[in-house]
């Protein structure tokens, strides 16, 4: 079948069975386009921005497992995607990006939109390709969808020029892939795995720290088993909740450096860690050298063999696909004779409760303001739960990850790793075409939502009612937060004068807005919103300004040095 | 301390960009940075000289074990081998210090490739440190320019790093 390189692109999406792209077209792919304009098999989502198309597609995979693919334009297509690229990538998320390119022989001449793409995108991307003839498109396409979605995931890009898009080739699409510089190590050493279950096995005082490695590598449910027999205490990284379930009583809550004062201190106070595709960054153990003034042996299973010993020195170190570990490991847990000694568990379960007792995430529940807490406990009651739940940065996305008790795997939607206003909206999007009978709320703040907020119109065009809860507290609260907490209260350029009226702004798009004012409307709202099945509808919660997150590690301290509230300031 | 580090990647636009961009990303040393392909045309062979303590070493193997097109990475510091680079210097050859110039050269197995009545050009070859004593054993103020390839390294004896 001779095909154009436009045709092919297509093609290869059919047989990756790509239900979804999300992009925005432009002159250097139009042949593309038109190409997509011809079939129906593979739908296109118009965003507003290519930022969007990528975060979109990002949280699509996040949410389905599945590869997120994204299309974008030459030059400045690219550049507006380049923040969603690296968000992909700092999360390890499967996907695809395919570019448009000026013609080849334009390549280096500053051409109309040209950027060099290969170029700019190479330090955030798992690889690129710059395919330079059409006859190495498809195999190449071929190679993308394998790289992305194999061992550690990440964005994949494929940049193609114009006329490449136009040349004709014959087309066939590889049945499989096989390259000598790229072979994902999947079982883990057996040896080693012996090694660890004998180490869990003599442990006083263990700890079992679970990240996004887990939910990525679809191992929560092995997880899971292996915890509850072992009867150790879990604790969830921003990017693991979900791995193991939030309402288990096992679960000691978020760690780090707004983790609960529980999880922080049996980290530092345990003495055989076993991590599980998680990666000991600063965000999660603080200063190192404060980590390591406590003595414990750690296990450390990750597919990423760069992940181990990064950061953290570890002693049983175990490269692998955590599903395959796991399920090795419960298999010798099975089989074993010895079993942890049960009054030193005890103790620690007990030491524990008594850190629980501490009762960390409490906060006013008699202020006549709205406290954030309380909006976010209200939507996990509203939703029963069972909610997807997107978010932007900062002090909201803590306080979702604090108070949302998620029990499933691909139910908490952040930019963990890079951290990236604007992500919340568009997330939701691809969350609800992921799944569209799902109910997906966006929790955001006045400030993040206005870094993507052109999405409520494609929010519009495709019927995708997401509920975004917004919590309006008038300033960029983290960033108010750090001032006040390690800058002497001077706020600079942290407070947002002139807001827009955002129930007006999402009725303008064609939603329903509502403002929230008092605590004892916060519920009913909620309840109405997510009665509003097919509506997206945009709740402005005007909550109390001076509320901070708390527990709070401040950056370089150790991790069990935390602030617990107001009175410790 | 200094490693020196072989690797096999695939002759691709691009491949090295990624090894340097990771170097530069990552704040890892590099003190020089060799590569050509080998006879196999689709592969490239790559002699890095970095430096930094064991766990800055292991975590350059690995990221750079990471790289798509890096097919393979060997630090020749764990077992015996063979360092080579080559330096091209022109030096100012007037007069008595001509025959001097000569003689040194011979002294490091040097040769002496292209002459003019004011000028030396001298090709040594050698690990590092013998390119070094020769420029410390001449004049400086002799030298007008020098070129240096960086490192090429080898294993010895039976030891071959190949796909």
């Amino acid at each position: 079948m001779r095909l154009t390189g436009a045709e092919i692109t297509i093609q290869c999406l059919q047989e990756e069975g790509v239900e979804f792209v999300f992009g925005y077209p432009g002159g250097a792919v139009l042949y593309i386009y038109d190409a997509l304009f011809n079939q129906d098999k593979v739908k296109h989502i118009l965003v507003r921005h290519e930022q969007a198309a990528l975060h979109a597609a990002d949280a699509y995979a996040r949410a389905s497992g599945r590869t997120g693919v994204a299309l974008v334009t030459s030059g400045p297509g690219v550049t507006n995607a380049v923040t969603g690229i690296a968000t992909a990538y700092m999360d390890s998320i499967p996907m695809v990006i395919i570019s448009g390119q000026v013609p080849t022989p334009a390549i280096g001449l500053d051409a109309f939109q040209e950027v060099d793409t290969v170029g700019i995108t190479r330090p955030c991307v798992k690889h690129n390709f710059l395919v330079k003839h059409v006859d190495e498109l498809a195999s190449t396409i071929k190679k993308a969808f394998y790289v992305a979605a194999s061992g550690r995931p990440g964005p994949v890009l494929v940049d193609i020029p114009k006329d490449v898009s136009q040349h004709i080739a014959e087309f066939v699409y590889p049945k499989s892939v096989s390259m000598r510089s790229y072979n994902p190590v999947t079982k883990g050493h057996s040896g080693q795995i012996k090694k660890a279950v004998q180490m869990l096995m003599e442990a006083r005082r263990p700890m079992i720290y679970v990240g996004g490695g887990v939910i990525l590598g679809n191992a929560a449910e092995q997880l899971t088993k292996l915890v509850r027999d072992l009867g150790f205490p879990c604790t969830n990284t921003l990017m693991g909740l979900g791995a193991y379930p939030g309402t288990d009583p096992q679960f000691v809550g978020m760690l780090g450096m707004h983790g609960t004062y529980e999880a922080n201190l049996a980290m530092q106070h345990c003495d055989v860690l076993l991590a599980v595709g998680a990666r000991f960054d600063d965000r999660v153990i603080g200063n190192p050298q404060h980590f390591f003034s406590e003595n414990r042996r750690i296990i450390h299973v990750d597919i990423d063999p760069s992940s181990i010993s990064k950061r953290v020195r570890v002693d049983v170190p175990i490269v692998g696909n955590v599903a395959d570990v796991l399920e090795e490991m419960q298999k010798l847990v099975n089989a074993a004779t010895a079993r942890p000694d049960a009054t030193a568990l005890k103790d620690w379960w007990k030491q524990i409760g008594e850190w629980r007792g501490r009762d960390c995430l409490r906060y006013d529940r008699t202020s006549n303001l709205i406290k954030p807490q309380y909006v976010i406990e209200k939507l996990y009651e509203v939703t029963g739960g069972d909610a997807i739940v997107t978010s932007d940065v900062g002090q909201h996305q803590m306080w979702a990850a604090q108070y949302y008790k998620f029990d499933k795997p691909r139910r908490w939607l952040n930019s963990g790793g890079l951290g990236t206003m604007g992500f919340g909206l568009p997330a939701a999007m691809g969350a609800q075409m992921a799944f569209p009978e799902a109910t997906v709320a966006c929790v955001t703040g006045e400030a993040s939502i206005q870094m993507c907020i052109q999405e409520l119109s494609t929010c519009k065009q495709y019927h995708l009612p997401v509920k975004i809860v917004n919590l309006n507290n008038r300033y960029l609260g983290m960033v108010r937060q750090w001032q006040q907490i390690l800058h002497g209260n001077r706020y600079s350029e942290s407070y947002m004068d002139a807001l827009p009226d955002f129930v007006k702004l999402a009725e303008s798009y064609g939603h329903v807005g509502v403002r929230i004012e008092n605590p004892a409307d916060v519920e009913p709202a909620l309840r109405e919103a997510f009665a509003l099945k097919d509506r997206v509808v945009f709740m402005d919660f005007m909550t109390d300004q001076t509320e901070n997150v708390f527990p709070m590690v401040k950056a370089g301290q150790g991790l069990t040095e935390m602030l617990l509230g107001a009175e410790d300031l | 301390m200094r490693h020196i580090l072989s690797l096999l990647l695939e002759n691709e636009a691009g491949a090295l960009s990624r090894v340097a961009g990771l170097f530069s990303a990552r704040g890892y040393n590099i003190e020089s940075l060799t590569v050509a392909p080998t006879e196999d045309p689709t592969l490239s062979r790559m002699t890095i000289v970095t430096s930094g303590s064991e766990e800055v070493i292991e975590q350059i193997t690995k990221q750079l074990n990471k790289l798509i097109d890096v097919v393979k990475v060997f630090d020749l510091n764990e077992g015996n081998y063979i360092e080579r680079e080559l330096m091209l210097v022109k030096v100012r050859a007037e007069g008595k210090d001509r025959e001097e110039l000569k003689r040194t050269a011979d002294i490091f197995r040097g040769r002496i490739i292209d002459v003019t009545d004011r000028t030396y050009t001298i090709e040594l070859t050698g690990p590092r440190d013998k390119l070094d004593a020769f420029l410390d054993a001449i004049d400086r103020s002799q030298i007008l320019e020098t070129v240096r390839t960086g490192a090429s390294g080898i294993g010895r004896g039976e030891w071959v790093l190949r796909v």
